[in-house]
């Protein structure tokens, strides 16, 4: 209701706004500082890798890629994400139901447990496996003694993935789960759908998005893993190595041009995460839990 | 808290049309159980099954005190060098309109997405004598890469996200009106800045604090590379860990992870602290 007598004494936009912001001068250098900090420690970073990587030409950049170590090694971070992301999902579509749906007491310390993970050095996670697995750990007797190979090989790796990437779905999926409540759900199960029914055809459709944002910052970690993987992998060249691992040794031997034409695809990898997750929030803003960051 | 009129017994959970909580769970609390909980407390027994002086004389080792006083100094000064930096990203990025600044917006979350080791590799590079960033320090004296201000780099790196990610959203919800009422009154920028702005958003920023602090501490990836790893000098206390286990030094590595998880524990404690007076002091 615009009153064109109040109208006439009221200040316009433009000063109004002047009054709760900075001179225009000062917004200047706090965007110039703001611009050359993300640009010194994002920026310089990523362009840095690329170049590296092509710093001599782009023949040494294929044949780098070509080698065969590092083919296993692309291989072998493939495998590992293939079998502890949908792990996780399956743990996280499973806690947030429990959790989101249901009240129960000691809901709120077992959220606090799922979120365990991120609190906790990559490199304990790590050796919390190798003194339960190792040889002079609490199971190595018997897993020697059956000749099961857990450290040093793919089962362990693939263990320490899933213990650092355990949170990124379920947390993505409770809040998200819990806003939107049960109506749905009861809506359906009145009208005579089973669980599975009601779960695949109302739940999963109304959290698909957030569930996709969450497997795609579950994958960029489980693909980029160092710390964890490092104690439990042993480094057998073509064997445990994963690609983060295959950067260090091949940095390590001072092959540059190697090590970040691997670390140039893990860049990739960060960039299209960061892309997709974008696009995501665009779209989807809504329908992806609140709770947004790690 | 109201207390609902006596129920006819104690019940776990409150009654529900909804199936599959039994699965899910069951399901969710043997998987956290096996993953999470029993190898973390393998950790636990395992040091405690060390004996008091023997896991006094390794984290008293004066390796071992240096090692985290690295680490948890460079963490420190880190977080704070991102709060300073990441409030005023957050601010840029919530109040000013420019182009691209959805890029700009995306950028922030790389540390989250880009694998630490290629962080560590790629600002190594940076920052060594001869690095694009480096060649212009070294006339000025200043060495950043192998000495602890490369580590306290590679922790801005990966802790900026934090103080931004939680400090924007606040920033978001800043009603406006109150700064215009101020400065209708006479307040100026500073004064709102620093009496009205700055209050709401402490919570917040204390917040973000901790995160990068906790991030930092226990980083391993992006540090190993700029670090140098001098024992006593410029070696973190995960990097320790993992020669004592390459040592087959067991209880060394055990005990120091063990106090590394409690002074953790005992830092986010603090934190909490702090943070539950500035929410009464401000909020």
């Amino acid at each position: 209701m615009a009153d064109p007598e109040i109208k006439s004494w009221a200040p316009d936009h433009e000063s109004r706004s002047a009054a709760v912001t900075e001179s225009r001068p000062a917004q200047a250098v706090l965007m110039a500082i703001a611009f050359g900090f993300l640009g010194i420690f994002l920026l310089l970073p990523l362009i840095i890798v690329f170049h590296e990587a092509l710093a001599k030409g782009l023949d040494a950049y294929t044949q780098a890629l070509s080698d065969s170590d590092t083919r296993s090694a692309i291989r072998l971070t493939l495998l590992v994400a293939a079998i502890s992301v949908p792990l996780n999902v399956v743990f996280g579509i499973s806690a947030a139901w429990a959790i989101a749906k249901f009240e129960f007491k000691g809901k709120a310390f077992l959220t606090t447990l799922i979120d365990l993970p991120f609190s906790v050095s990559p490199v304990i996670s790590g050796l919390v496996y190798v003194l339960l697995f190792g040889a002079q750990g609490l199971l190595g007797g018997w897993l020697k003694a059956n000749g099961i190979q857990i450290l040093f090989a793919v089962p362990g790796i693939v263990l320490a993935t899933v213990f650092v990437t355990f949170p990124f779905v379920a947390r993505e999926l409770i809040p998200l789960m819990q806003e939107q409540g049960n109506g749905d759900e009861e809506a359906a199960l009145s009208l005579g759908a089973n669980g599975w029914q009601t779960f695949w055809y109302v739940t999963l459709p109304n959290v698909k998005w957030g569930l996709l944002y969450g497997v795609l910052l579950c994958n960029a970690r489980a693909m980029g893993e160092f710390g964890a993987v490092s104690v439990v992998s042993g480094h057998i060249r073509g064997l445990t190595n994963t690609m983060p691992l295959h950067v260090e040794i091949l940095y390590n031997e001072y092959n540059a041009v190697g090590a970040f034409a691997v670390a140039s695809l893990l860049a990739g990898l960060a960039l299209v995460t960061l892309v997709l997750k974008t696009l995501l929030e665009m779209r989807y803003g809504a329908e992806i839990a609140a709770s947004r960051g790690h | 808290m109201t207390t609902a009129p006596a129920p006819a017994g104690w019940r776990f959970r409150q009654p529900s049309v909804i199936p599959g909580f039994g699965l899910t769970l069951g399901f969710s609390l043997a998987y956290l159980t096996l993953i999470i909980l029993i190898p973390l407390s393998g950790l636990v027994w395992r040091s405690a099954a060390l004996g008091w002086p023997e896991f006094w004389s390794i984290v008293t080792d004066r390796r071992t005190v240096n090692a985290l006083e690295i680490s948890f100094g460079t963490a420190f000064v880190a977080a704070a060098v991102n709060v300073v930096f990441g409030t005023l990203v957050a601010w840029v990025l919530v109040r000013y309109r420019f182009p691209g600044r959805r890029v700009v917006d995306a950028m922030v979350d790389l540390p989250f997405a880009l694998p630490t080791a290629v962080a560590g590799i790629a600002l190594t590079t940076l920052y060594a004598p001869n690095g694009w960033i480096g060649k212009l320090l070294m006339p000025l004296g200043i060495k950043v890469a192998y000495t602890p201000l490369g580590i306290v780099i590679a922790l801005i790196f990966i802790g900026l996200p934090f103080v931004v990610r939680t400090v924007q959203p606040i920033m978001e919800e800043i009603d406006r009106e109150v700064e215009e009422a101020a400065a209708t009154l006479g307040a100026s920028r500073f004064q709102i800045i620093t009496r009205i702005l700055f209050p709401g958003l402490a919570p917040a920023i204390t917040t973000g604090f901790a995160l990068a602090f906790a991030r930092g501490v226990g980083e391993y990836g992006s540090v190993i590379f700029i670090a140098g790893n001098l024992p006593y000098k410029s070696e973190i206390a995960p990097l320790l860990i993992v020669i004592r286990l390459e040592e087959y030094n067991y209880p060394a590595a055990t005990a120091i992870a063990a106090i590394m998880l409690l002074l953790s524990f005992v830092m986010l404690l603090i934190i909490n602290l702090a943070q539950s007076w500035s929410r009464k002091r401000y909020g």
